[in-house]
């Protein structure tokens, strides 16, 4: 039996980082809720939709009394229905995330955590179930979910140099969103998105980049080393290779935007030196559009 | 220690390492710039890019030569370069220093005395005892050996005397000194005296001499001598040499008394001549107020001469007989001597007595009869002291007996009774014209024009002393002006009127040329040993060896015997001497100094006085090694790309902030003038900063609200407000300041005060705001009330009195009679109405001061009522509903006739004249 000293200790240790990874997110989130987005898509069916005759099998306490009162026949009062969608997340955890160019900027492994998790928050306020796309935390709906994702986007484990998605978890028509910066192989995404396609899945990535990235500021005699460290590129004339870096990092979009398309997925670009609720209010939309 | 030149090494060997340069060279090349290492994600996406060159493994050569050189500079600084490198004089025993100390030696005194310590430095690390001796200033006794340190110290004290030593003087002393085995070192003036061989014979039977000289030739200027009516200026040089030309200014007083160059002009010498001239013609306006010449450039007494009474300009007294023809200009006895001698001589007029007591060097009497016993005396002692008299004859002596029977002391002839007249219409004859001057008269030379007419004059009696009295005649051989020696003085009569009634001689160039002979004449010459004995003269101004001329402070006197053949020395120093009125200049070369250059005796070495200082250059070296690497840091991180990539700014915010700094006085100027330039590009409301953050916010929100009304409803249109600090910005730009006033804000300094005030005289306009009338009432005991008491106690405020019905400020736009802020209190004080205003018949209104009231002071926090924040919405709540927005309205609208007010002047208070105006004009 652990002592409750000890347990609120352990406790208080593992929801140490959850603090501030949830307030980023909530702070994000309530952007996109306070805006012209905001609750006109709300969800539980308790909106009114229509009063319709009633007919015979209505029970007498659907009729509208209030309403049939001002005529001869009786009618119910029918309320909007919305079944709860399930929406799987997958940040990518790999290392190649863990990187920012300048101390003043996130790394892209705490924008895409703190994007998931507001998106999180958005989606299960708006009544959806959201879950993990790795099996690791099936699509749940309530805010106890909520604190869920958070301990799991919060503690990033041990990874790979560069993560590949994972959609064992991704159930049938269900939505779902891929935060990564897409460096590493492509072959992993390409065959998860198909094969989540093949599901009937729908839903959106992101790619994440630092400015750096994109910009290749670099000049002279300079050793490239991946973050993990599996990989390296040395060049006498860094300079020289500016024009080739942005042809292919331009082609990797196109790749990814074409994947996107062929799927039916949506694709976006977000850099960390970016609005965060600017990207935000693209995956509501993105995961919002009906088709 | 190696010698190369003017270069020398103090380690020599050090610069073999100079041969391993190529060597470095080729170690440097080999080694390509460090790579550095960079995380950066997207390496995947580079796998597989090749280089395009692989040229830049290899260091640039421009690279490479800097950092050779850097390593080339470190060596030679270790090396010791120095550049002059000073063999050092040897030696043992005292040593004498002997210094002319004349001065010639002014001019390159600063040379002399930098020689001298490098000397005396030697000496005292030979630790040779040394004496010092100025040969103008000689010690007494023996002669005076200390540590070459001890003299070190007092050089600064030494100073060259205007004057030369006397030679028999100068033996003595030497004679008498005691002392015995010495070196001498004779710093020499470079000219020769006839003491000098004497002298280097002496001290050469001491020791060794060796002699220091400026190899540069002495030029001098002799006293300036008048001669045709110009000025020569004489330069003499002691080497003749090639063409030479000196500078050589006049200096003098300007009229308003502030000494200045009035004169510039090139003397040339002519090639191997020693002696030159230089005619000045100068105005006798700026002539006579030279008071000394002197070579540009050179600073020495010889190259100053003084000048004296020689080129003063005169006084002379006019008196005529007759004053009662008032008006007839040209008639006037003394009108063409006017003429004539106004530009020349100062004229004084006046009564005969007065004029004796001024002393002028002349007196004009123009047909003056009869000179009164009481002033006839006087009048010819001063003629006797050396005055010029000169008389015109005319009709009153015409008609007169004087010098009739005997001759007049005051007339140089006796004279006929009546005159003559020829070539008149009543008389016989042709008139006269002149004879050519006799070569015995003043006037010789002179040429005598041939319209000179002479048809009246008074006649000389025959008499033995004519002849030799006469010095111009007419044709006929008549006299026409005769002249009398008295005493020191003389009488000269012109037989003719001062005007041309009597001939046409006042009419002609030649009465001007004859005036300025006489007066000429007179001039003080130089004075000789009568004229000088038994006076005394007191030195006025001195000169020093370097040509300067300074106060003679209360030096004494000296008898005039002195001055007759002056050997300047320290009891009669070189200057100018004053008796009386009379100034004589005493220059340190006159026409007898003779000036050669001095001759040594093959023996004795003559060096220079050039000194080639000893400069170690090994900082120098080490500073252009640094210097060199430093470039080299920034350009290794240029080349490897650390200077512009990621990061690199703290690199180049160093880098920056370097080049950034000095530019910083200018950027402040320019700030000084984009204020100025925002104040007056268009108008610009200010408000005075307070201090307090809020309340400054406040204000700067008031006038902006107040700015956007005026643009809107009037052609007004101010820019945005700018908030005034009183201490630092120019005020002139603003027509009004609004002064927020607060307890705590601090008192302005009394120079703000003073611009303050000078902003309020030239039109300017402050609105004070003690924000208080909701609490208390205009004047009270209000904390706000004490402080504008306390703030505007140091202004120039005129009396003021609560706006009166009729005040300007009611109807310059709108008509208001209430003038509220944020508090509707009617206390509102400006300038008052001079009590003597009155109300124009048929005008509602008094005719009031016409000026800006220069103070508005309420308490109605006007700014609170008008502020708006950046979206035009008001910032503070006024009154209650309807009537709050209403007294807002109200504020507005005095807000609007303030600022008309202020720009507008008293012009709506000039309108109500129109209707009158109009209906003056009939219409």
């Amino acid at each position: 039996m652990i002592q409750p000293a000890d347990l609120r200790s352990r406790a208080e240790d593992l929801a140490a980082p959850l603090p501030p990874l949830m307030a980023a997110a909530d702070h994000l989130a309530s952007t996109v809720l306070l805006g012209e987005h905001g609750r006109r898509r709300a969800g539980m069916g308790d909106e009114f939709w229509q009063y319709r005759p009633a007919q015979p099998g209505d029970e007498a306490r659907m009729v509208d009394w209030r309403r049939s009162g001002r005529s001869d026949v009786h009618f119910v009062r029918e309320k909007e229905w919305q079944a709860a969608q399930s929406v799987a997340i997958w940040a990518d955890p790999g290392q190649s995330m863990r990187f920012s160019s300048n101390s003043n900027l996130p790394t892209k492994l705490l924008a895409a955590r703190v994007l998931a998790l507001a998106t999180a928050v958005l989606l299960i306020r708006g009544g959806e179930r959201v879950g993990l796309a790795d099996m690791s935390l099936p699509p749940r709906s309530g805010e106890l979910q909520l604190l869920r994702l958070a301990e799991i986007l919060g503690n990033p484990g041990e990874a790979a140099d560069y993560g590949a998605p994972e959609i064992k978890g991704l159930p049938a028509h269900a939505r779902a969103l891929f935060l990564s910066d897409f460096l590493g192989d492509l072959a992993p995404v390409t065959n998860a998105l198909t094969r989540a396609a093949d599901r009937g899945v729908e839903g959106a990535i992101v790619q994440i980049l630092d400015p750096q990235e994109e910009a290749f500021p670099f000049e002279g005699r300079t050793i490239f080393d991946s973050v993990g460290g599996t990989l390296s590129h040395e060049t006498r004339k860094a300079r020289d290779l500016r024009d080739r870096y942005l042809d292919r990092l331009a082609e990797r979009k196109a790749e990814l935007a074409d994947l996107a398309r062929v799927t039916g997925w949506q694709y976006d670009c977000h850099h960390t030196d970016r609005s965060a609720s600017a990207a935000l209010m693209w995956i509501y939309q993105a995961l919002g559009r009906v088709h | 220690m190696l010698t190369l030149g003017t270069l020398g090494f103090t380690a020599p060997w050090l610069l073999l390492g100079l041969a391993a340069l190529p060597i470095l060279w080729f170690l440097l090349r080999a080694v390509p710039p460090a790579p550095i290492r960079r995380m950066f994600p997207a390496v995947t996406l580079l796998l597989g890019l090749e280089d395009e060159q692989t040229e830049t493994d290899k260091t640039p050569w421009w690279l490479l030569l800097l950092r050779t050189l850097a390593i080339a500079a470190v060596i030679i600084g270790f090396a010791g370069p120095v550049l002059n490198p000073q063999t050092e004089r040897t030696g043992a025993g005292p040593l004498l220093v002997m210094i002319d100390g004349t001065w010639a030696d002014a001019r390159d005194w600063g040379q002399r005395i930098e020689r001298l310590d490098m000397l005396l430095a030697e000496a005292s690390r030979n630790g040779r005892p040394v004496a010092v001796v100025t040969l103008t200033d000689r010690p007494v006794g023996a002669l005076p050996f200390q540590s070459a340190d001890a003299w070190r110290a007092r050089l600064p004290s030494l100073t060259p005397q205007p004057w030369v030593p006397v030679g028999e003087e100068v033996l003595a002393w030497w004679d008498s000194a005691e002392a015995d085995g010495f070196d001498t070192f004779w710093m020499s003036d470079g000219l020769d005296y006839d003491w000098r061989d004497a002298l280097l014979a002496r001290a050469e039977a001491q020791g060794d001499v060796t002699v220091f000289e400026s190899a540069r030739p002495a030029y001098v200027l002799r006293p300036s001598e008048f001669s045709d009516g110009e000025i020569l200026v004489r330069g003499s040089r002691a080497v003749a040499g090639d063409v030479t030309t000196l500078s050589i200014a006049a200096q003098g007083l300007d009229p308003n008394g502030i000494p200045r160059v009035l004169a510039r002009a090139d003397l040339r010498f002519a090639p191997s001549a020693t002696y030159a001239e230089l005619p000045l013609s100068l105005p006798p306006e700026l002539r006579n107020r030279i008071t000394r010449f002197e070579i540009e450039g050179i600073r020495s007494a010889g190259a100053v001469t003084l000048t004296d009474d020689a080129l003063r300009r005169r006084e002379v007294a006019l008196i005529a007989g007759r004053d009662d023809r008032e008006g007839l200009e040209l008639l006037s006895p003394t009108h063409y001597l006017e003429q004539a001698l106004e530009p020349t001589a100062d004229l004084i007029t006046g009564a005969l007595s007065d004029i004796l007591l001024a002393n002028p060097d002349a007196i004009v009497l123009a047909d003056v009869a009869t000179i009164s016993d009481g002033e006839a005396e006087p009048l010819a002692e001063w003629v006797d002291k050396g005055g010029l008299l000169v008389r015109f004859a005319g009709p009153r002596l015409a008609s007169s007996d004087v010098s009739r029977d005997e001759e007049d002391p005051l007339m140089p002839v006796r004279l006929r009774a009546g005159g003559r007249t020829v070539g008149g219409a009543m008389s016989w004859g042709e008139p006269k014209t002149l004879r050519p001057f006799a070569d015995t008269s003043p006037f010789f030379g002179l040429p005598v024009p041939d319209e000179v007419r002479v048809t009246a004059q008074v006649m000389a009696q025959p008499d033995p002393t004519l002849a030799d009295r006469t010095i111009a005649s007419l044709a006929d051989g008549t006299p026409l002006v005769t002249r009398k020696r008295v005493g020191q003085g003389q009488i000269v009569l012109f037989h003719v009127t001062a005007n041309a009634e009597w001939s046409s001689l006042p009419l002609s160039g030649l009465f001007v040329q004859m005036l300025e002979r006489l007066a000429v004449s007179t001039r003080p010459a130089t004075p000789t040993a009568d004229d000088l004995a038994g006076t005394t003269w007191v030195p006025d101004q001195t000169l020093t060896a370097f040509g300067d001329v300074i106060d003679a402070g209360a030096l004494p006197g000296v008898a005039g015997e002195a001055l007759v053949e002056p050997v300047p020395g320290p009891d009669l120093r070189p200057g100018l001497y004053r008796d009386e009125d009379r100034l004589l200049a005493f220059n340190v070369v006159n026409d007898e100094t003779e000036l050669a250059p001095s001759v040594w005796p093959a023996s004795v070495p003559v060096e220079g006085l050039s000194v080639a200082r000893e400069t170690l250059l090994k900082g120098a070296f080490l500073t252009a090694a640094l210097a060199f690497l430093f470039i080299d840091l920034v350009a290794s991180l240029w080349l490897s790309g650390r200077l512009f990539g990621p990061r690199a700014g703290v690199t180049a915010s160093l880098l920056l902030a370097l080049a950034i700094l000095p530019h910083q006085g200018l950027a402040q100027e320019s700030q000084a003038d984009l204020f100025a330039l925002e104040a007056t590009t268009e108008v610009v409301l200010a408000h005075v900063v307070t201090g307090d953050r809020s309340l400054d916010a406040a204000a700067a929100a008031g006038l902006r609200g107040l700015s956007e009304i005026l643009t809107r409803r009037t052609s007004i249109e101010p820019a945005d407000p700018i908030a005034v600090n009183l201490e630092t910005d120019e005020l002139a730009f603003f027509p009004i300041l609004y002064w927020p006033v607060t307890p705590d804000q601090p008192q302005p300094s009394a120079e703000a005060y003073a611009r303050l005030n000078t902003y309020l005289r030239t039109g300017g306009m402050i609105v004070f705001d003690t924000r208080d009338a909701d609490v208390s009432r205009f004047g009270g005991s209000g904390p706000n009330g004490r402080k504008l008491q306390q703030l505007a106690r140091p202004l120039d405020i005129p009396p003021l009195e609560p706006i009166p019905e009729d005040h300007v400020l009611t109807r310059t736009f709108y008509l208001l009679q209430d003038f509220p802020g944020r508090h509707a209190s009617r206390d509102v004080w400006v300038e008052a109405a001079p009590p003597d205003a009155e109300r124009a018949e048929g005008m509602p209104f008094r005719n009031l001061n016409d000026n800006v009231t220069p103070v508005v002071i309420g308490g109605n926090d006007w700014a609170a009522a008008w502020a708006t924040d950046a979206n035009g919405r008001q910032m503070f709540p006024v009154g209650r509903g309807f009537t709050g927005e209403r007294q807002r309205e109200i504020a507005y609208r005095f807000g609007v006739n303030l600022i008309m007010h202020v720009l507008t002047g008293n012009y709506k208070s000039d309108q109500v004249h129109v209707p009158a105006l109009l209906d003056r004009l009939g219409q």
